[in-house]
């Protein structure tokens, strides 16, 4: 932990947005509780995943060394999850919904890149930050710094509601049926932390397009996907989503479909809450494999699905967060900091007229561009973070975006303004062309950092970047425009399914070594919202992969018709020809005596194995909500001790009652799902389900521990002393194992029946 | 205040003689080795695609090593990451002798193409809890960075220059010494 985290702490304390100043400090009791050994590690494992902090390559405290697999001689402490060692870094992701930051955001960004990881914050293909090389025990530091200037990391990771993504030229592209960011922005915190959420069997993440067209959404690509649409109703604009679900990549992609053609907005928030619902009681919960919302519409069939959701939508409380998270979404929320312009004439400058025409597009609104600020691997310095927040507040009201492809978005730039603008990215070395283009490659982690990762993504991504730039001049104008992803495994994080040119890492054995491979994917399509997913034709030696990208776009710019795109073209030759094409790049290949570099992976000189591979945690621990409600409440009873410890009777008792109340949701909710957070409901529900029912009758003690409850909840309000304190934290405890007790009875009878 | 999660980093003397990539290879085998004294090497980051950046490190739980090219200058740097006890002089020795002894296995490494200098260093707090950029913050430490560099040094010959003011940066100033100071062993050659 750095020196500065009590300095931290007591800076924010009392000063940070809620919910998310309490879920640090409950984030850091809980740190302090598994150090002690009080709460089971896949508990712990999941509640970190739900905060962000998540797993990376060699964390169960082995490394591969070139010839053998070695044990990293860390400390003894508890793990941080299953066969996770506590002091092996880990990464932190960092939720930013729609993409949308501020110019202090990115600031902070930089400082916490700079004071905790190694310098560089990476934009994810999901509009997310990345910190890595992160020690748990700096994560609530972090957490109250991003907190303090409105970002979360919680439910980052995990069995959650995952970041809410949407294009990044929403509110400003002339294609959209309308502006989805305050839409996006509602459905983020709304979900966030939504009871309804709780018991998912594996991530959720959905999406929003302003149009059915262009890829900036990729709706067919996620859990739930909206587009915007508008219709007529009675000689008046009606605003609506068409609302796809099941959609997915990883091993097995699955193209969503549809729930409804047409939800006015203001249904929205509550047919997703009725998704999450339907999502959460019936999805897998064992077998991850198939635990994804795919698989449940797959296994229902999608009319099903569809009848289910509309009868949870029947059955919801009406909340008025529905309607008032969604006010003044109609209303332009961004504009422009100078007056519109026109575009600079380039006037012999071809580093600007090429940036201009890769990066700049016009906005609907005349005279605005937007820009775009192209990330090598989307990775950028503390340096950069800095200047690109100053650059954004000379030009802009403070209006830039993180995009899927890894990139940064500038909106409403003045076309006056376009020459300067791109002076100064350039002197931040953020000018570089070519975005959306064949050199701007997508990648994910790879074995960089991530357990899963099987061969270098990123080592290829950059290799293609820099033997690609280096011949743009020399590129066919037909393969320009053609989009390289590659994942470092089949899990498909760098989106290799809907690229023209889509890589996935494999490993073979070659002459009795094991050889790093990537599959060469074909036939998916960014457009449509990512409306169709490719498929691998052959695997070759990584090493050998540009030399694939070669075959394949010569081919192409031989081979094509006129104007032809290359989806069409591969629709049209077909996958044989080209895998023919590329089957002399698994042939007569170098001994490992001869050229020993070709059995090690790019940017990596070790000899290549696949034995640092580990367990990912994209899956999370399946933790269920009743589990999370008694977590939360004995780390009350936790915290109530300390402050009786530091002599404050008051707050103590106030949060052993707390706990009490926590610990009778936890129970009651195993029956009614949409029990409120209201005391006397708590009560309530909790006497008439289990307390007349005697279901939580102790058989020796009868009906003392529910009546330890009832005269906490009488006496609420009452003046603590330390004696009264102390008694009220000692029953509450006494409650919370009242309340295992029940529950593990209950789960060894019939289920109980849900109302 | 103390000194604490300092950053030293001793400049490339002249233009890099090397190919940084290679410094890869060199940290895979210090990591297997476990060469640090005090430090736990646990991965290598190669970072050497994004411009003026943190270029290669050995990334170790108590501290990272890098060569690091950030702000365009190339350079042998060390990174004090976990908490140390004693006094800011044993902490300022502690990581300038990091940087130094690193410094000297990279050299010896790359002899003769790679050499950093021996009268120049920077000192960084990367902490700005603990040590925010502010002219309080520098009033404080420069006592205390002046006394415990005699100290390392074993001489009163330098001088400090503050980086830049700006409070969004962290608190660092750069060392120029006048005498020669050695990287296998600090004190003056």
């Amino acid at each position: 932990m750095k020196a500065s985290h009590d300095i931290w702490k007591e800076r924010f304390k009392g000063k940070l947005p809620e919910p998310i100043g309490s879920e640090v400090d409950q984030f850091e009791t809980e740190i302090e509780l598994r150090k002690q050994g009080k709460i089971d590690e896949k508990v712990f494992a999941e509640t970190r995943l739900r905060r962000g902090a998540y797993g990376q390559r060699y964390d169960n405290g082995h490394r591969y060394d070139g010839t053998e697999s070695r044990k990293l001689p860390y400390a003894d402490k508890p793990t941080k999850g299953p066969g996770t060692i506590w002091d092996a870094p880990g990464m932190l992701r960092i939720k930013i919904p729609f993409g949308g930051l501020n110019p202090r955001q990115l600031e902070v960004m930089g400082e916490l890149a700079e004071e905790y990881s190694d310098g560089i914050a990476h934009v994810t293909t999901r509009q997310d930050f990345q910190l890595h090389f992160i020690h748990i025990e700096n994560g609530p530091s972090i957490m109250r710094r991003l907190a303090s200037v409105g970002i979360t990391t919680r439910e980052a990771c995990g069995n959650a509601v995952r970041n809410v993504t949407a294009c990044p030229l929403s509110g400003v592209c002339r294609d959209e049926a309308f502006d989805v960011t305050p839409y996006s922005h509602a459905l983020a915190w709304f979900l966030m932390g939504h009871p309804d959420t709780m018991e998912f069997g594996r991530k959720f993440k959905p999406a929003f397009s302003g149009c059915a067209q262009h890829a900036c959404g990729l709706t067919q690509m996620h859990d739930i996907g909206f587009v915007a649409a508008v219709r007529e109703v009675d000689g008046k604009l009606q605003r609506g989503f068409k609302i796809v679900v099941g959609g997915g990549l990883g091993p097995v992609p699955r193209q969503a479909r549809l729930l409804t053609e047409f939800a006015p907005v203001e249904e929205m928030l509550p047919l997703t809450q009725a998704v999450c619902r339907v999502f959460g009681r019936n999805g897998e919960k064992k077998n991850r494999n198939a635990a994804r919302i795919k698989f449940l519409v797959d296994k229902w069939g999608i009319e099903k699905f569809r009848e289910e959701v509309f009868a949870a939508r029947k059955e919801l409380r009406e909340d008025p967060r529905w309607h008032d998270m969604l006010k003044g979404a109609e209303q332009e929320a961004e504009g422009p900091l100078h007056p519109p312009g026109q575009l600079p004439a380039p006037n012999g400058n071809g580093k600007l007229a090429e940036w201009i025409a890769t990066n700049v597009r016009d906005q609907r609104q005349a005279g605005y561009v937007t820009a775009a600020v192209t990330l090598p691997l989307g990775d950028i310095t503390a340096n950069q973070l800095r200047a690109l927040s100053q650059i954004v507040s000379k030009y802009t009201r403070g209006t830039i975006r993180t995009t899927v492809e890894q990139n940064f978005l500038i909106r409403w730039v003045s076309k006056a303004d376009v020459a300067a603008l791109f002076a100064d990215l350039v002197a931040a070395d953020l000018g570089q062309p070519g975005a959306q283009s064949i050199v701007d490659i997508v990648t994910c982690p790879g074995t960089d950092t991530c357990k899963l990762g099987i061969s270098s993504s990123r080592g290829l991504g950059g290799e293609l970047r820099n033997r690609l730039v280096s011949k743009s001049y020399q590129l066919d104008e037909a393969i320009r425009d053609l989009h390289i992803k590659v994942s470092g495994c089949f899990n498909s994080c760098g989106c290799h399914h809907v690229a023209d040119l889509g890589f996935y890492g494999v490993s073979r054995t070659i002459n009795g070594y094991k050889v790093p491979h990537f599959q060469v994917v074909l036939g998916g399509q960014w457009e449509n919202n990512a409306g169709s997913y490719g498929l691998p034709i052959i695997a070759v030696p990584s090493k050998l992969a540009p030399n694939a990208v070669d075959r394949i776009t010569g081919y192409f710019v031989q081979n094509r018709q006129k104007d032809e795109k290359f989806f069409a073209f591969v629709k049209r030759v077909g996958k044989g020809p080209i895998r023919e094409l590329l089957e002399p790049l698994n042939q007569n290949l170098p001994t490992h005596d001869a050229e020993p570099e070709f059995y090690s992976d790019w940017g990596d000189p070790r000899q290549y194995s696949i034995g640092d591979i580990g367990v990912g945690e994209c899956a999370g621990e399946v933790v269920s909500r009743y589990q999370f409600e008694m977590t939360a409440a004995e780390r009350l009873v936790f915290e109530a001790g300390l402050d009786l410890d530091r002599g404050a009777a008051q707050p103590a008792g106030e949060t052993a009652y707390a706990a009490f109340l926590r610990a009778a949701k936890a129970l009651v909710q195993m029956q009614y799902d949409d029990v409120s957070s209201d005391p006397d409901e708590i009560l309530s529900e909790f006497r008439e389900r289990f307390f007349d029912t005697q279901l939580f009758h102790d058989p020796f003690v009868g009906p003392k521990f529910a009546n330890y409850l009832f005269a906490a909840h009488a006496a609420k309000g009452e003046k603590f002393t330390p004696d009264t304190a102390h008694h009220r934290i000692a029953e509450a405890q006494l409650f919370i194992e009242a309340v295992h007790s029940c529950y593990n009875k209950l789960r060894s009878a019939p289920a109980p029946v849900r109302s | 205040m103390e000194l604490q999660h300092l950053v030293v980093k001793i400049p490339v003397e002249g233009p890099i003689g090397i190919d940084p990539a290679k410094v890869v290879d060199v940290f895979h085998k210090w990591v297997a080795a476990q060469t640090e004294p005090g430090v736990l090497l646990v991965d290598v980051a190669e970072l050497l695609h994004v411009p003026k950046g943190p270029g290669v490190v050995a990334v170790g739980h108590e501290a990272d090593f890098a060569l690091d090219n950030t702000g365009g200058v190339w350079g042998v740097l060390y990174r004090r990451k976990t908490v140390l006890p004693g006094t800011d002089a044993d902490r300022l020795a502690e990581a300038f002798g990091a940087a130094a002894r690193t410094g000297a296995l990279l050299e010896e490494a790359f002899a003769p193409k790679l050499r950093f200098s021996r009268t120049e260093f920077e000192i960084v707090v990367n902490d700005r809890g603990i040590a925010p950029n502010s002219p309080e913050t520098y009033a404080a430490a420069l006592p205390v960075i002046e006394s415990a560099l005699r100290s390392v040094l074993g001489h009163g010959e330098f001088s400090l220059a503050r980086h830049d003011a700006d409070p969004r940066e962290r608190f660092g100033v750069t060392v120029r010494t006048g005498k020669p100071f050695g990287l296998a062993s600090p004190a003056a050659t």
